[in-house]
């Protein structure tokens, strides 16, 4: 017993503990949230599905910070946390009535969903389960501010305008299609 | 002693496979559930499951390539969300429902 444990190699064991516990803790989270997302056992309420998707989107944006990417988590929590999400839980409170709505003929829904999505899955993990194990980061690489900018006015100008582009059409879309209808039109 | 160590050496692998779970649960959300807003919650799930892979790929190949891609899909999740929810608003203002299965119509 005392053998095996002084085989160990503490010191190298107790280096990796705090980052090895962190990152199984927020992938508890996330996975846990994502689950109360899509399938609540408790409420088929959408806001909770959008208050479990903010969970794992905090908790995806606390793996962002481990991997070095600190600039994308405060992107992650801001765009997503603050902006989205808010903006489908006004959704959902301009929308409440016709939420509670009964659904019907769902059970071959339910089954053929599980099976593509687990089939999905199986085929996913085993290659990843395949892949050769990328060597260890010594030395990572930080996404701070100046290094991803730097990148998106150089290397990534072409898509970064092309983003604007889209953001344009975006806005113009959402202000034509949530304008009141003024010509009456009843369809 | 092997496995404990590799137990906590945290690796591609535990990242892809976080990645591959999360999507996976949007793809079932994206199949079972039938109300419209909880659909487009599950393609966000999605996109973060993407994005959380393409961070993964970007720390270990110590390069920030997929953290800028990354930034793009952000951009492109928010733009899609607000012209979704404003289509959703523009039928609850028709009180129409928001199940998905009752709206297998265009215009014309």
């Amino acid at each position: 017993m005392w053998e095996t444990l002084t085989n160990y190699n503490w010191e190298n064991i107790f280096s990796l503990l705090p980052g090895a516990l962190v990152f199984y803790v927020l992938a508890g989270l996330a996975i846990l949230f994502g689950i109360l997302v899509v399938a609540n056992p408790f409420s088929r309420s959408p806001i909770n599905s959008g208050l479990s998707l903010l969970a794992t989107v905090l908790s995806l944006a606390g793996m962002s910070v481990l991997l070095h990417a600190y600039f994308l988590a405060a992107v992650q929590v801001i765009v997503y946390a603050g902006a989205v999400l808010i903006l489908f839980i006004f959704v959902l409170m301009l929308s409440r009535k016709e939420m509670k709505m009964v659904f019907t003929s769902t059970r071959i829904r339910y089954a053929v969903g599980t099976v593509i999505a687990l089939a999905l899955a199986c085929l996913l993990l085993s290659i990843v389960f395949q892949m050769p194990a990328a060597a260890p980061v010594k030395e990572a690489v930080d996404g701070t501010v100046p290094a991803i900018g730097r990148l998106l006015v150089t290397e990534y100008l072409v898509p970064f305008e092309a983003i604007s582009v889209l953001l344009l059409a975006a806005i113009v879309g959402v202000v034509h299609l949530s304008k009141p209808n003024t010509k009456g039109e009843s369809k | 002693m092997e496995t404990f160590e590799s137990f906590l050496t945290i690796g591609l692998g535990h990242y892809l496979t976080v990645s591959v779970i999360l999507f996976c649960l949007g793809v079932l959300g994206l199949l079972t559930r039938r109300n419209l807003i909880v659909v487009y919650m599950s393609l966000e799930l999605m996109l973060n499951a993407a994005n959380l892979a393409l961070v993964a790929f970007s720390y270990f190949n110590k390069s920030l390539d997929g953290q800028v891609v990354v930034m793009l899909v952000v951009t492109i999740a928010a733009a899609e969300v607000a012209v979704g929810l404003a289509l959703i608003v523009s039928l609850a203002r028709k009180k129409l429902p928001v199940w998905v299965n009752d709206l297998n119509k265009l215009k014309y």
